[in-house]
Parts: C-alpha cells; sequence; structure tokens
C-alpha cells in the first residue's frame, strides 16, 4: 500500500518537473537578444508568417534548435553522471570522469593547434573548421572511450577503473597543453572559446546526427536501469541477485560514454550538468530506486539546462554567457551541501 | 534431505598470476537442507575465502564444490541468484534506500527486464521484512538504522530470494550482545522453519555452541572439522582446536579461559543458578572451584531464607557476606593477609 502512494507522489514530481521543463522551453524561444511580441513567437513556432520575416527565422533557426539541444544536452549529462555515481558508488563522480570529454579537448585542440605547424590558423577557416571541430571533438572523446572500455575489460575493481579514467583525462589535458603552448594566439582563443561551451551551435543539419545518437544513449541508459539499481550494492551483491557485472559494467559506461562524447563534440565540455543533477534529483525525489531515478534525472537535466542557457542570454548581458559559468555558479553550491549533508549523516550514524 | 553444500578435497585461496598456494585444502564438508552451521576459527584461516568460493566469487584452486548437486562454476549469474543468497561483511550505506526498496531489490532474480515488481513480489517482500524481524520498518531508511537493524534487513533481502542456501559472512560482527543473539536465533529458526541450509561464519564461539546445528573449525594448517558441537567437545576436537591459541576450552562447563590462570583452589558448597554464578565470579579471580575438604578455603551458599555467603579460612571466624561482590572483597584481604604472614 504505502508502495503505491509513493508511486503517485513520484509520478506527481515528475509531472510538475515536466510542467517546468515545458514553461522552461517556452520561455527560451521567447526571450533572447530580440524582443519578439509573444504572439509572434507562437506564431513563429508553429510556422505562420510572423510580423517581420527575421523573427520566425530566429525562432525557426537559431531559438528552437538552441533549446533542443539544451534539453537533449542536459538529460543526456544528467543521467550519464547518475549511472557513474551508481557505478562507482562514488556521490563526486560525473560523466567527466571517465576522460572522455579531455578525449574530446584533446580532439579539438588538434585540429585547432595543429594548423600552427602548417603555419596557418585554422579558425580562419569559418564554418568548414567548425565542422571539422565537431568531428575531431568526437574522434578524440570515441578513442578514449574506446581506451577506458579496454581497460574496463582487465581491471576488475571499479575503483582501479576509475583512477585509470582519471589518469586518462589528465594525460589528455596535458598533451591539449602542449599543444597550446606551441600554437598562434587566435588558435589558443578558439579553443578557449570551444571550452566555454554553448548550446548554440547545433543547426538543423547537425541536429540529423546530434539527436539520434544522443536518443541512442537516452534510450540505452532506460533499458540499463535494472543492473543500474543492483550495482549500487555493489558488485559482490549486484552478482549475487544475478547481474552480469563485466557485461552490464561495459554498457554502462559504453551509455555514458558515447552521451559524454557526442554532447561535448557538439555543444563544448558542459561543466557541473552531470554531477549536480543526480544529487538535485535524489534531494526533491527522497529513493534510490533507478527506476524512478533515471527519468527524473533526465527531466531535471533538460530543465537545468534550459535555465542555464535562459541565464546565460540574460537580456542586458551582452551576447550570451559562457554556459559553463552558469552551470557552475549553480552546480558548485550544490556540490558543497551534498558534502555538508553527507558530513551531517556521518555524524548522525 | 539433501546436500546443499558437498565439497570433495576442495582447495581455496586466491591465484596470484599462474601460481597459486591455497590458503586451505583438502575440505571436505557437507551442508543439509535445514540445518544452522556456523564456520568458527581465527582470522585469517580462511573463512570468508571459503564462503566466496561457495557464493561463486571467487573460483576453486582445486576439488569440487556443488551446490544442491550443481557445479557452480558452470553456471550463469542469473541461475546461482536462484540457488545461493548471501550477507556480506561490507556495510551497506546507499542514501535515501529504504528497508522495503533494499528488500525489494532481492527479488531481481524473479522480476522482468525493468525489474518491476508484481503484487506478489510486493507481498513477500513484505512478508520477509516481517520474517527477519523488522515488522513496521518497510518505510524506514537504511542510513537511520542500528546495525542489528541494517542485518536484519539484508537478512530480510536474502530470504526473499527465495534460495534453498543462505550464506553470511560474519553477520553479527559490530554487533552489540543482544542483537548478537536475537542474529543467531533467527538465523537458526528460519533455517528449521524454512528448511534452507544456513551457513555463517562467526567468532561468538559460545553463541555457536549453543545455537548451531553444526560447527565447522577451521584453522590454518589443521584438517578441517565438522560436526555437531556436543559431538566435538566430548571427541576433543573442540578443545585441540582452541589449545594453540592459548584458549583453555573447558569440556566439563563449556566454558573458555585463558591457559595457565588458574592457579588456587577453594571449596565451594551450594547448588543450582547460585553456584553457577559464583563459581563463575571466583573463576575470573583466578580460583578453580571443588568439592575437595581439605582446600585451606571455603564458600559455603545459604539459600534457604535469605541469601547469604559465609567464608571460612583456615584461621578465625566465618565471615557472613551479603553480596558476591563483598565476597570477592574479602578474599582479596584473606590472600593480602597471608602473603604478610608467609
Amino acid at each position: 500500500m504505502t508502495a503505491i502512494i509513493k508511486k503517485r507522489k513520484h509520478l506527481l514530481r515528475l509531472t510538475i518537473l515536466l510542467i517546468i521543463g515545458l514553461i522552461l522551453f517556452m520561455l527560451n524561444i521567447a526571450l533572447g537578444s530580440v524582443n519578439i511580441p509573444l504572439k509572434e513567437v507562437v506564431k513563429g513556432l508553429l510556422g505562420y508568417e510572423t510580423e517581420l520575416e527575421s523573427w520566425s527565422y530566429i525562432i525557426q533557426r537559431s531559438r528552437l534548435p538552441q533549446a533542443i539541444t539544451a534539453i537533449l544536452a542536459g538529460a543526456g549529462l544528467a543521467v550519464g553522471g547518475l549511472q557513474m555515481q551508481a557505478l562507482f558508488r562514488n556521490p563526486l563522480a560525473d560523466p567527466a570522469i571517465l576522460g572522455v570529454s579531455s578525449g574530446a579537448g584533446l580532439g579539438v585542440a588538434m585540429v585547432l593547434m595543429m594548423g600552427s605547424f602548417g603555419g596557418f590558423a585554422l579558425s580562419a577557416l569559418g564554418w568548414i573548421g567548425h565542422l571539422t571541430v565537431t568531428t575531431a571533438a568526437f574522434a578524440g572523446a570515441m578513442a578514449i572511450l574506446f581506451l577506458v572500455l579496454l581497460l574496463a575489460n582487465r581491471l576488475r575493481d571499479n575503483a582501479m577503473l576509475l583512477i585509470a579514467g582519471i589518469m586518462v583525462g589528465y594525460a589528455a589535458s596535458a598533451l591539449v597543453g602542449v599543444l597550446k603552448f606551441y600554437s598562434m594566439k587566435e588558435d589558443v582563443h578558439a579553443f578557449v572559446i570551444w571550452g566555454l561551451g554553448s548550446f548554440s551551435s547545433v543547426s538543423w543539419t547537425r541536429m540529423e546526427v546530434f539527436f539520434p545518437v544522443v536518443m541512442v544513449g537516452l534510450i540505452g541508459s532506460l533499458l540499463l536501469i535494472k543492473p543500474l539499481n543492483l550495482m549500487v550494492l555493489g558488485d559482490n551483491y549486484a552478482s549475487n541477485l544475478g547481474v552480469n557485472i563485466r557485461m552490464s559494467r561495459f554498457l554502462i559506461l559504453a551509455c555514458t560514454g558515447l552521451l559524454t562524447a557526442v554532447i561535448t563534440a557538439f555543444c563544448g565540455p558542459i561543466a557541473f550538468l552531470g554531477l549536480a543533477v543526480p544529487h538535485l534529483t535524489r534531494g526533491l525525489f527522497k529513493t534510490s530506486n533507478q527506476q524512478v531515478l533515471v527519468p527524473a534525472v533526465m527531466v531535471a537535466g533538460a530543465i537545468l539546462a534550459l535555465f542555464s542557457n535562459l541565464i546565460a542570454r540574460l537580456p542586458g548581458f551582452d551576447g550570451a554567457l559562457p554556459i559553463n559559468a552558469v552551470t557552475s555558479m549553480i552546480g558548485a553550491p550544490v556540490v558543497i551541501s551534498v558534502i555538508l549533508n553527507n558530513r551531517k549523516l556521518m555524524a548522525g550514524g | 534431505m539433501s546436500e546443499l553444500i558437498l565439497t570433495k578435497a576442495l582447495s581455496v585461496g586466491y591465484k596470484q598470476g599462474r601460481n597459486s598456494s591455497p590458503l586451505h585444502s583438502n575440505i571436505n564438508v557437507k551442508l543439509m537442507q535445514g540445518e544452522f552451521a556456523c564456520l568458527l576459527g581465527p582470522n585469517g584461516a580462511g573463512k570468508s575465502t571459503l564462503l566466496k568460493t561457495f557464493a561463486g566469487f571467487l573460483p576453486k584452486i582445486s576439488g569440487d564444490v556443488y551446490i544442491n548437486g550443481k557445479n557452480p562454476d558452470k553456471l550463469n549469474a542469473a541461475t546461482k541468484a536462484r540457488l545461493i543468497s548471501v550477507v556480506l561483511t561490507e556495510r551497506l550505506m546507499v542514501p535515501n534506500m529504504t528497508v522495503y526498496d533494499l528488500v525489494a531489490l532481492g527479488r531481481s532474480p524473479f522480476t522482468g527486464f525493468f525489474g518491476r515488481l508484481t503484487g506478489k513480489d510486493r507481498q513477500l517482500v513484505i512478508k520477509a521484512i516481517g520474517d527477519a524481524g523488522l515488522e513496521g520498518f518497510a518505510n524506514r531508511n537504511l542510513m537511520e538504522l542500528s546495525d542489528g537493524e541494517r542485518q536484519k534487513a539484508l537478512i530480510a533481502k536474502a530470504l526473499v530470494q527465495e534460495t534453498p542456501l543462505i550464506l553470511l559472512d560474519e553477520p553479527t560482527a559490530f554487533l552489540d550482545l543482544p542483537s548478537r543473539v536475537e542474529i543467531m536465533h533467527l538465523l537458526k529458526n528460519l533455517a528449521h522453519k524454512k528448511q534452507i541450509g544456513v551457513l555463517l561464519s562467526t567468532h561468538d564461539l559460545d553463541l555457536a555452541l549453543q545455537t548451531a546445528d553444526k560447527v565447522w573449525l577451521l584453522a590454518a594448517g589443521l584438517p578441517m572439522e565438522t560436526g555437531v558441537p556436543e559431538d566435538l567437545v566430548l571427541t576433543n576436537e573442540f578443545r585441540k582446536f582452541f589449545e594453540r591459541e592459548g584458549i583453555l576450552f573447558d569440556n566439563a562447563t563449556g566454558h573458555f579461559t585463558m591457559a595457565g590462570a588458574h592457579v588456587k583452589s577453594i571449596r565451594l558448597i551450594g547448588k543450582g543458578l547460585e553456584y553457577k554464578w559464583v563459581s563463575r565470579a571466583l573463576s575470573r579471580q583466578g580460583f578453580t572451584t571443588s568439592d575437595d575438604p581439605f582446600s585451606r578455603l571455603q564458600v559455603e551458599i545459604r539459600s534457604d531464607s535469605q541469601r547469604e555467603y559465609i567464608l571460612s579460612g583456615p584461621d578465625g571466624v566465618p565471615i557472613r557476606l551479603r553480596t558476591i561482590e563483598d565476597l570477592l572483597e574479602q578474599l582479596k584481604m584473606a590472600e593480602k593477609r597471608q602473603s604478610l604472614t608467609e
């Protein structure tokens, strides 16, 4: 009986989150540096002609894909963070812990800055350069992911794997540092800009790649709910309850890795979302059940990404704030409160 | 009756690269259905290693193991999950997890792809929580439970898994004495009532002797001894087993004492409960009690009207005392006087 009441509570909370998400989605489309009346926003969104042609262009070509990107990236990073925290049984794990985002950074650094050895700045190439950056980021991220998966097959211990992942990340970052040192100013600048993160660089044509790959990751994580639920108990209990540890670990890593790779490639390394959202969601739903947490974390991640995007583009800020600055400002206090809460629990128990 | 555990010349231990040095070899044991067995032995003897081998967490080194007639090495995780359930020593700390959530995970081997519980599963979960003595605790958070309650929650998880065999690695460690007694009796009753096999490792010798159907003695360098505790006492196995550690097992009283502690003897007259506890108190002070009329010291217990202890020595008048505490005090003074005169 109590289980049913709880289920209703969870459903209610999830519905509220969905409504908040919808409102934020609408705000993302309605608000921006160009002021468009609400009526015209709806018109533009539904494909009718707007008073000014540029308005429909802004809504259709800029704000709509940006909002969808934010939703997908937020949901993907948040669920990746949840999976890593469950798999490693570590509250401070996030999708970047595997070193995948550092791999993306290395890929980007290579195309942006290797150019300096040939004597020209790649950043001068415009949108062709942009496409190359994304491809390079994805390639770098996938290369690191394969390395981590290979290590996962060799290492039985999760703690060892965690350390190996962090080390791989450090190595990739170190290589980026070396590249930076030898690069031209413009290329380093372009790399820094990429590192600030943005949801605005996914056009409709790029969405054709971004959307399906993120969906594969999201659906995959929904399919992994049962083993993820048991992995929280530790490897021994999980395997005693029928989980094929090696297989499940591989699939969970692959799922998070794919999400992180594609999102980092298209949006840059988005900090803190993956770490903070699972904690926020757990605090909100007060449950450890991944059947509730996985969908809830996806919605909460989308909300936080939409909210960050909204703040980043608030009128008054010239252009757009870097997404990373906003997510970190929200994420840091959350992480601190988690540490404080943990300390309280330790003292109490 | 069938054997839930049967081993033939089993060697267990950790493999390090190519060379494997077994921690314990030539183990031949069996555990029957409905049997509650306690695995005793010093730290490092390989209790956990043996349990891990049975649970399939650790590959055996050589020999044969059969769990309910099947070789665990040849079973996949899902099949093993319906055969063996475990309670491990690692402390389980999952934020926000309730007793119900934990026990519900015990149904995983029976649930579908997404792990959804059916109505029957939910009933079984609630029943297992009750069977483990945690009625009304379903919605309590694991982090808020006492160690004993958390251990019961894990036992409920093992019960709901509905396996014929439950393995527990030191389930009474970290617990206070009442909880230890409670957990041991709970496990014994579950084994008998549900006709399942329960094997646990423990350091609680006294409790194991009282409750276990079978005791398994494991020490490094000795062949493993198993049997009904009383048989092991009467065949002197128990005494032999603990002698190596400088602990004397008194076959007559069933108590453990430190070797070389008894030097002084005292005559104790009395009967029943009073006799037992006075004897215990005296033994703690280093006296062995006997019925020898030529003992230098004598204590008589009077319990007909009012409880009274009469201490008489070789010199002087008998002293009447009300409590054991006073008695021990007087004995100490008598000893001091004696050492002064000598």
